[in-house]
């Protein structure tokens, strides 16, 4: 059954299932039976450790990568077994910002956020530099249309890929560790826009990240990815309390554990 | 014993995956037809490569074309005039101009300027996740990318060639008629004996299947590029190298079938 958002409370309660993935590169295992449920409306973080396979799991939700065996649902279709024609119909629902951002550097902003707009609608160019400046104004950033990528700062980048990553209003928004690399207040500025966007665009968002701080800021559900699973998952307040010892050490930072360094 | 087996064993792994990489670049070119086929074309990005390849490698091409065209001169005057049949200098420059050298210079300069640069800036599109970028907001990326290059190189290797071709006898002739003191009728006239137009239409054929081979390769060794910024000089050296060579090595065979 299809409801139209916004008119009606969500009925069904996820938008992305992932069912047994398992997914190797030549001899390395990075996704071990991994299964994972993605609320609707609701933003989930993923934490791990660096290398630990959650780039590859984001890749998986949007079908860069396919699983050696497994299922991934998004909104009740099974991609992994999709064609590229009805593959880019589902990415049609997705926005994603991108770690550096991967802004096009032989456009500017304007033509980037625009890029999606022009490519799968038929609007009108005044129409489309409307709809630029409203998501330049929703990230928080007005009167850089002109500039280039390399003239922008690390955040001011950050912000335009996620004006990107919603110029089409997606129904969900994947976060590649979106704070990496920014000093603490522009984290926390990033941080908020990141609550702000999806509560305002009532998106599903799913954020990758080590950044102990931002988890609890941004997330309404937790999931820790180790050795290629799931092996906790749940509010913040459960995280929190959580007695896993694999969480507590990554929580803490702590060198003792049964995380191995190196 | 050992040591001869894992020579054999590394010798057949290396052409093994020779032959699988010109398999991909056979698919990547078909895929580039593919998608040629299905309109609407991105003309803007068209016209962009178009002036990249061609309107910015004039100069170069004018200069290499221009001092083969008077080396040629200058080489074959020398034999020739043991013959007293310095007349024939002009026909030689013309004719070795517009079958192989005009062609093979052009796009061998052009693989150096236009071809490394493709590898180098798909590759870094690709380091910098810009070609995911371009997946995951639904734009196929050799739609975008790849064909825009291919159309241009096609289109403008032929065009690049025949200013080539020009200035290489109009170089051919200042050293030939001025300094070397051949008559200039003589000069004209036996290249409009000797040359017809097949010899330019068949360098024309060339330049194009070279400018197929060089925007193809540069993108594929582009677009395959992982390790970051090490793994974009590598592309961009690769992708030179094997252009340069399969043009070479190309220009026999196409030589062999067409004259």
């Amino acid at each position: 059954m299809f409801l139209t958002r916004n008119t009606q409370p969500v009925t069904r309660k996820y938008m992305i299932k992932l069912v047994d993935i398992h997914k190797s590169f030549g001899q390395q295992k990075v996704l071990d039976g991994l299964n994972l449920d993605i609320e609707d409306g609701k933003t989930t973080v993923i934490i791990g450790g660096s290398g630990g396979g959650k780039s590859v799991l984001l890749k998986h939700i949007i079908g860069l990568l396919k699983p050696d065996s497994g299922q991934v649902f998004v909104d009740d279709i099974d991609i992994a077994s999709l064609n590229d024609k009805g593959l880019n119909e589902v990415r049609k629902k997705f926005g994603m910002l991108f770690q550096e951002a991967a802004l096009f550097d032989s456009m500017n902003v304007m033509g980037n956020v625009a890029f999606p707009l022009r490519e799968h609608t038929r609007k009108k160019e005044k129409e489309i530099r409307e709809i630029v400046r409203e998501r330049l104004k929703a990230v928080g950033l007005l009167g850089v249309e002109n500039k280039m990528p390399s003239e922008l700062s690390g955040g001011m980048r950050k912000r335009v890929g996620l004006a990107r990553a919603i110029a089409m209003h997606p129904q969900i928004v994947l976060f590649d560790e979106p704070t990496t690399g920014l000093d603490p207040v522009m984290t926390e500025a990033i941080n908020e826009l990141i609550v702000e966007t999806q509560k305002n665009f009532d998106l599903t968002c799913v954020v990758i990240s080590h950044d102990v701080q931002s988890i609890f800021t941004v997330g309404h559900k937790i999931a820790m990815l180790y050795k290629g699973r799931i092996i906790e998952y749940g509010t913040p307040e459960k995280i929190k309390m959580s007695s896993n010892p694999v969480l507590r050490q990554f929580l803490s930072g702590s060198l003792e554990g049964p995380i191995s360094v190196i | 014993m050992n040591k001869i087996a894992a020579t054999v064993d590394n010798f057949g792994r290396a052409i093994l995956e020779n032959i699988e990489e010109m398999g991909r670049i056979l698919i990547l070119f078909l895929s580039v037809l593919a998608w040629m086929a299905r309109p609407p074309l991105k003309l803007r990005l068209i016209f962009k490569q178009m002036e990249f390849v061609g309107v910015k490698s004039i100069f170069v091409v004018v200069l290499t074309g221009t001092f083969t065209g008077m080396v040629m001169a200058l080489q074959g005057y020398y034999g020739f005039r043991m013959f007293n049949a310095e007349s024939l200098v002009g026909s030689t420059v013309a004719l070795g101009m517009t079958r192989e050298l005009g062609p093979v210079l052009t796009a061998l300069m052009v693989t150096a300027r236009a071809g490394s640069a493709m590898a180098a800036e798909l590759g870094t599109m690709r380091v910098t996740e810009q070609i995911d970028a371009l997946y995951v907001m639904a734009a196929n990326p050799v739609k975008h990318l790849i064909v825009p290059r291919v159309i241009a190189g096609v289109i403008m290797l032929p065009a690049l060639t025949i200013v080539s071709d020009f200035m290489g006898i109009l170089g051919g002739y200042f050293v030939g008629v001025p300094v070397l003191g051949i008559n200039s009728g003589a000069f004209i006239n036996n290249i409009n004996k000797l040359v017809d137009l097949g010899d330019i239409y068949n360098g024309l054929i060339k330049a194009a299947f070279f400018g197929l081979i060089l925007s193809v390769v540069g993108c594929y060794k582009g677009f395959n590029t992982t390790g970051g910024a090490e793994g974009v000089g590598k592309a961009t050296t690769e992708a030179v190298v094997l252009a340069a060579i399969s043009i070479l090595i190309s220009d026999y065979f196409l030589t062999a079938i067409m004259f």
